[in-house]
């Protein structure tokens, strides 16, 4: 299993249209991909889920990625969150 | 007349007939079926039915109001694509053989009640997407026909409207949307500021048919909304719109033309921007460049400092967006007012005179030091100036240029490349003025921060209500404060700029433009308005 940290700087936070980018990227891999906000959890693949979670802006988050692409799916995501979020 | 009030969602005055917007009620009910195959078949079918809905509506919606407002509906097309969704449905189907209209509309209900329980405003008002969805597909199951056309320009009246209601209507016959319901957050009021038409919410009013066809009064101004207005209040709200019209149709002629007095003298018009959302308007309103760009958003409400990569990508995003056009980017300007516990400040009985700004970055080079990267490694993608806060001595000046160097020889020797970037200082302390003549032969412009400027020079503080009589930025010290910063700066070359809000004062741009000020940088929302004033000065 991977995990990583991330900060959300989306000023809006993870409203609709960031959780959409991300689940369409999370889906790219076969991994399974969990979302850690405190003890709250989404699976990340599972846009109401994640949207659920209300994740603002400045929240530190966690990634878990669990799979047999979770090399790079973890690598890739992070990526992503730094471009994105 | 009947009035009402509620809270305007976008301002303007639109007068015209209401057309009563009423859902078409379909009364689901819960059947038991025996064949769950066939039932699923019928979900797989609407669903598909409703994508293909869904992606002409995107493009439409493209069309009609651009990307921004589209985008909802493929967060819709994803919502219907979601597996705790489609797995909700599904198990309702197998396992309680319920007929799919029933099993849809149980989802609606149930995720829309998730979100309206989120203590986000936001999320509060995505409950209505998911219920949009459901809708949908209970719509095209029961063979439901769309909605009614609209036969004139109207203003729109609703319990509350969702985003393919809103989308699916004629963009050019709508003057206004009433809802009794809604949020500052609904699609209806980003619609409506994307539409630029007035908008209320919270209007608390029975809605029935027969207001269909009467006269009414949306006044986004004051947030009021008259039925069957008599004539007095009928021809005051025109008289009105009728100056919001003509002054919005002159500022729109000045887009794309330079701020140029007739004698053709030609001032830097900027815009003073605080996030990265702010940049839409700023190119909106056409300013020619971003003249101070606060970057304290990227320190405060978070645990830890910003990283160099995540200010970088800030910066990159809002040089590339301005397309070489200058950005003047303020280093961190906090102090302990402000809310960043992770740098540690203690509290002081007067933070604007305390430890802030480039006093910290000074005595912590390190943190200094990340955002100067951050900055001039942006500046390869643009045009870039970076200003300093605070600024009281030569002696400060000097550390920064040393540090600054430092920071460019650090990138250069990892093969880091960087722009050619003008330095500068805010001028914001009587010091600052009363040394410009020597702190100008270090920098390349000023540029003046009338606010503290006013704080520091008349002894006032600014959160103190009882002294609001007695602030007078206008006060002759200011301004003589200004003219000698002109002077001393034109003598050694050094350019000046005013990004307070006196910037904006339009009684003064006639005596700056005079002064020689260079720059005026104002809130995206009134460059129009100051070039205005600009092209017709003498």
């Amino acid at each position: 299993m991977k995990k990583f940290e991330y900060v959300i700087k989306e000023p809006v936070g993870i409203h609709a249209r960031p959780a959409s980018l991300l689940v369409k990227e999370a889906s790219k891999f076969k991994s399974n991909i969990i979302i850690f906000r405190d003890e709250e959890n989404a699976n990340v693949k599972r846009l109401m889920s994640l949207m659920a979670l209300g994740i603002k802006c400045s929240e530190t988050v966690k990634f878990e990625v669990e799979g047999e692409d979770e090399e790079i799916a973890a690598e890739q995501m992070e990526k992503f969150c730094q471009l994105n979020l | 007349m009947e009035k009402y009030e509620g809270k305007a969602v976008f301002g303007g005055i639109a007068i015209g007939k209401i057309k009563v917007f009423q859902k078409e009620e379909i009364v689901v009910k819960r059947k038991h079926i025996e064949d769950v195959e066939f039932e699923k078949q019928r979900f797989e079918d609407a669903k598909s039915e409703a994508m293909k809905q869904l992606s002409e509506l995107y493009l439409k919606a493209v069309k009609d109001v651009g990307k921004a407002g589209a985008d909802i509906f493929e967060v819709h097309q994803m919502m219907l694509d979601d597996l705790d969704y489609l797995e909700y449905i599904y198990q309702l189907i197998e396992n309680q053989n319920v007929n799919v209209e029933y099993a849809v509309a149980m989802a609606g209900d149930n995720f829309s009640s998730i979100f309206s329980m989120m203590d986000d405003e936001y999320m509060k008002a995505r409950a209505v997407d998911v219920k949009d969805i459901s809708e949908r597909l209970i719509h095209i199951l029961s063979n439901g026909k769309g909605m009614s056309k609209l036969e004139e320009p109207s203003i729109i009246l609703a319990e509350d409207l969702t985003p393919s209601e809103t989308v699916q209507m004629d963009k050019e016959k709508i003057l206004a949307f009433v809802t009794v319901k809604g949020s500052a957050n609904s699609h209806t009021a980003i619609l409506a500021r994307m539409m630029n038409i007035p908008a209320l919410i919270g209007i608390n009013i029975k809605i029935d048919d027969l207001l269909s066809g009467k006269k009414a009064i949306v006044n986004g101004n004051t947030g009021t909304f008259y039925i069957e207005p008599d004539d007095e209040t009928l021809s005051e709200n025109m008289k009105q719109q009728e100056i919001e019209a003509e002054k919005k149709r002159l500022l729109e002629t000045l887009k794309g033309k330079e701020s140029i007095t007739k004698a053709g003298r030609k001032v830097k018009l900027y815009a003073n921007i605080g996030s990265i959302s702010d940049l839409g308007s700023v190119l909106k309103n056409d300013a020619e460049g971003i003249g101070l760009f606060r970057s304290e958003f990227l320190y405060l409400g978070r645990n830890s400092l910003p990283t160099e990569e995540e200010q970088f990508e800030v910066y990159k995003r809002v040089v590339e967006t301005m397309a070489g056009k200058k950005v003047i980017i303020r280093t961190m300007d906090i102090g302990a007012d402000k809310q960043a516990d992770y740098l540690n400040l203690e509290e002081e009985e007067n933070p604007a005179l305390g430890y802030r700004a480039i006093r910290i970055c000074l005595d912590r080079p390190s943190l200094f030091k990340v955002q100067l990267r951050a900055i001039l490694r942006a500046s390869v993608y643009g045009n870039i100036g970076i200003m300093y806060p605070m600024v009281i001595s030569e002696e400060e000046v000097d550390q920064i240029i040393e540090i600054v160097e430092e920071v460019k020889k650090e990138l250069l020797d990892a093969d880091i490349h960087i722009g050619e970037v003008e330095q500068g200082i805010m001028i914001e302390t009587p010091a600052a003025v009363m040394i410009s003549d020597k702190l100008a032969k270090k920098m390349d412009f000023f540029s003046i921060g009338t606010n503290d400027l006013t704080q520091y020079t008349l002894a006032i503080d600014r959160q103190n209500p009882k002294l609001d009589k007695i602030y007078k930025p206008h006060h002759d010290a200011i301004l003589r404060m200004i003219q000698m910063v002109v002077d001393n700066a034109h003598r050694e070359g050094c350019w000046v700029g005013i990004c307070g809000e006196l910037g904006a004062d339009t009684s003064l741009t006639e005596k700056f433009v005079e002064m020689g000020v260079d720059e005026l940088s104002v809130a995206p929302a009134l460059v129009l308005t100051v070039r205005d004033v600009i092209r017709n000065l003498i």
